[in-house]
């Protein structure tokens, strides 16, 4: 694996891996002193063309912790917006020497596109491309169910999850339906029919426009960011609307069991797709997708770059 | 490297197959075929010998649909050279777009792009005149003084943008029946492809991009029927790429309507599987769609629903596309590779007869083009393309005239090569090379 681009990508095996080596990156860093030294000497560039602050932090804490170097580049003239082109800044960071290049985006593809290139020798990680994919979000929110759902070990096999809102727009969507069916899970979208893409029939999920006949059973339960301005172009008709139908809200939680695990990948839209008291809920892994997002993407920096499995030369 | 080198009064091409038929030598004086003969039968010892056993021999191509980009983008393509690219693929006309920069909306901007193609020599630049004003959809452009002028244009198209008004549409489809020109149009409803990046389906709902469906091609389509029906008008269809298009046309023609419709090389060999790469040189509009529509536009072309072959092609600069998919430009060069992508993909169903009627003869009537486009016969105009049917050669954009290299079949093997192309009797290509 030199790049990770796709979480379709991933294999079984990898995807086992990558979560495996999350929970020995765990408990490593329960510790008092967090850093390890495996990394050190290795560069890690953030290229960021979208803003995303969460996103960045998370993999600048994750590269800290494994002692690489981290560069920050914040590219706001993207070539999107007719400033230095996606080619240019990748010779630039080439230049930089960059061990592995974590790339935020805003046109779908543009991660593979600096990894198929030949600009860049480092490895590709991506961290959000448009509305395609955001293969570590899928990989924490896989590592979180694990954690909750099968004591941190195997895979998700048999596991219901039920994943609600703008599917149609959402990378965060496109990935862990992928990831959750290599890792055995049986995942159901929900959503009004606009907000999916033509074409998901052919998706490994089960589709429905309905949210009460799909959430009995649910093991998970995941919300989608849904943007306010969608009803502004005829996604739905009212936020109201959208959240009666739609939203996760307290009564719909009561009817579900009390193990029920609720994920949001950030940030929420209280009250729209998900309900104010249900975000806080005890049921609610919200906060601790964050942390796992550190852990995993600790174990994602250092299977690319440290080259091996987690046995081999472990950080102890 | 300006005017061709004086070439020799007559050319005798011998022993070529002419639409794959018997074996004749070919004399060509003036310009004009002067006589056609058994082979061997022909001589005369000042003339240049064109050996042709073994190759075909067709009438010279026209292309209906052409983005030379002078005047404005002389960076990704000029007048030079892609009228020289079209002699290297076999042509001897072709139809310049009209969205250029400036737009050809006048008559003085359809002389301009007439003259340069005439110094350029290669082929006839047939200007396409704008439907409309800076192809803006409001006030008709000067569609009777570029009709009347030296350019003597006879298509008009806002191509690269729809004719969305349907009462702008039908007022043009009338006012242009004057002099018998037709209508070209570029089927897309804007509201529904507003950013649309590539063909709305399943692999654009995997690949995160925002789709362009099919509906918003045939609704167009099916308007534009109805359209040039009521006002008894020509209607021609540019670059129809989807299987209901295809439905909607055998419709129009069963009714016995004056509609036309053109596919693409590209749209008849790829699908929209190729944007998996997000190499935006599979970046096209209308987009590449799926193998359901190439089987359907390959169907159509053979049982002559579409009429005619036109490359769509889009020379863009390097800048343009080398970049993120969403901000690359559309399109894709076409001129060289058309006859060779055609044999690849309907050859077969069409034979050397039908490739001739798709690609020149058709073509040029619709254009209304009167010396291009003939059959090949004493007393015709000696635009003539020589074409080695056993020839395949690998696809090279570097080797191509201009200076763009948005070439989807870069590195493919494709049969059929041009061998010679003459253009009023004078040779632009021979041996596979340009003359000059």
């Amino acid at each position: 694996m030199k790049h990770l681009l796709n979480a379709h990508d991933l294999s079984h095996e990898e995807a086992v891996l990558i979560l495996d080596t999350a929970a020995e990156m765990e408990t490593l860093t329960d510790r008092s002193v967090k850093k390890l030294p495996a990394l050190r000497g290795r560069t890690v560039v953030n290229l960021f063309f979208e803003d995303s602050t969460r996103t960045r932090i998370s993999f600048e804490a994750a590269a800290k912790r494994l002692s690489a170097d981290v560069i920050n580049f914040a590219a706001k003239g993207s070539s999107v917006s007719k400033g230095e082109s996606l080619k240019d800044t990748a010779l630039t960071l080439q230049a930089m020497g960059a061990d592995a290049i974590v790339i935020r985006h805003s046109a779908s593809g543009a991660p593979q596109q600096l990894a198929s290139s030949g600009w860049v020798d480092g490895s590709v990680i991506n961290a959000g491309d448009g509305r395609h994919q955001h293969p570590t979000q899928a990989l924490l929110d896989a590592y979180t169910m694990r954690k909750h759902l099968r004591n941190n070990t195997g895979d998700l096999e048999g596991v219901k999850v039920t994943i609600i809102g703008d599917v149609l727009h959402s990378r965060v969507a496109r990935s862990n339906v992928q990831l959750l069916h290599t890792l055995g899970a049986d995942v159901t979208l929900v959503a009004p029919p606009t907000l999916l893409p033509v074409g998901v029939q052919t998706w490994p999920a089960t589709v429905s426009y309905d949210l009460d006949e799909s959430l009995p059973g649910s093991d998970v339960v995941m919300c989608l960011r849904v943007q306010r301005e969608r009803m502004n172009e005829a996604f739905f008709p009212t936020e109201r609307e959208f959240s009666l139908r739609y939203g996760f809200d307290s009564e719909r939680l009561a009817r579900l069991s009390d193990d029920v695990v609720v994920m949001h990948p950030g940030p929420m839209n209280r009250g729209l797709e998900i309900g104010d008291a249900v975000a806080d809920s005890p049921q609610s892994v919200i906060v601790e997708q964050v942390a796992n997002g550190v852990t995993v993407r600790m174990a994602v920096l250092y299977l690319l770059l440290g080259g091996g499995p987690a046995d081999e030369g472990t950080p102890r | 490297m300006n005017q061709p080198a004086t070439q020799p009064e007559v050319t005798i091409i011998e022993g070529a197959r002419p639409l794959g038929g018997d074996p004749v030598d070919v004399v060509i004086r003036d310009g004009v075929i002067e006589s056609i003969r058994t082979p061997g039968d022909a001589s005369d010892p000042h003339a240049r010998i064109v050996r042709g056993e073994g190759l075909v021999l067709l009438p010279g191509l026209v292309d209906l649909h052409t983005h030379l980009r002078e005047p404005g983008r002389e960076d990704a393509e000029t007048i030079r050279t892609g009228s020289a690219a079209a002699a290297l693929g076999g042509f001897t006309a072709v139809h310049a777009m009209a969205n250029t920069s400036p737009v050809t909306d006048t008559a003085g901007v359809a002389i301009q792009v007439w003259r340069q193609g005439r110094a350029a020599g290669y082929v006839d630049v047939r200007p396409v005149g704008a439907v409309t004003v800076g192809l803006e959809g409001k006030r008709l452009a000067g569609l009777g003084a570029m009709a009347d002028s030296a350019a003597g244009v006879r298509v008009f198209s806002d191509d690269g943008r729809c004719v969305a008004d349907p009462l702008r549409m039908r007022r043009a489809l009338e006012y242009v029946k004057a002099f018998d020109g037709v209508i070209a149009q570029h089927a897309q409803d804007h509201r529904l492809t507003e950013n649309a990046q590539m063909h709305e389906g399943v692999v654009s709902a995997e690949l995160g991009l925002e789709g362009w469906p099919a509906a918003a091609e045939e609704s167009i389509i099916a308007r534009d029927i109805l359209l040039a029906d009521h006002v008894g008008s020509r209607l021609h269809i540019c670059h129809v790429s989807t299987a209901g298009s295809v439905e909607l046309i055998r419709f129009a023609k069963q009714r016995g309507l004056r509609v036309t419709a053109e596919v693409t090389p590209h749209h008849l060999m790829l699908t929209d599987e190729t944007a998996r790469t997000y190499d935006p040189v599979y970046k096209v509009n209308p987009p590449l769609r799926t193998q359901a529509d190439v089987d359907a536009l390959r169907a159509g072309l053979i049982d002559g629903t579409i009429d005619i072959v036109a490359t769509d092609h889009a020379p863009h600069t390097h800048d343009d596309k080398t970049c993120e998919w969403d901000v690359a430009a559309f399109g894709m060069l076409g001129l060289p590779t058309a006859l060779s992508v055609v044999i690849a993909t309907v050859g077969d169903g069409l034979g050397w007869d039908g490739i001739a009627d798709r690609m020149s003869t058709v073509p040029a009537r619709i254009g209304r083009m009167t010396d291009q486009g003939r059959p090949i016969a004493i007393g015709e105009p000696a635009n003539l393309t020589l074409v080695d049917p056993d020839a395949r050669w690998i696809v090279r954009a570097a080797d191509f005239p201009g200076p763009s290299r948005n070439c989807p079949y870069e590195g493919m093997e494709l049969p059929g090569k041009v061998v010679a192309t003459f253009y009023r009797g004078t040779a632009t290509v021979l041996d596979g090379e340009l003359q000059w």
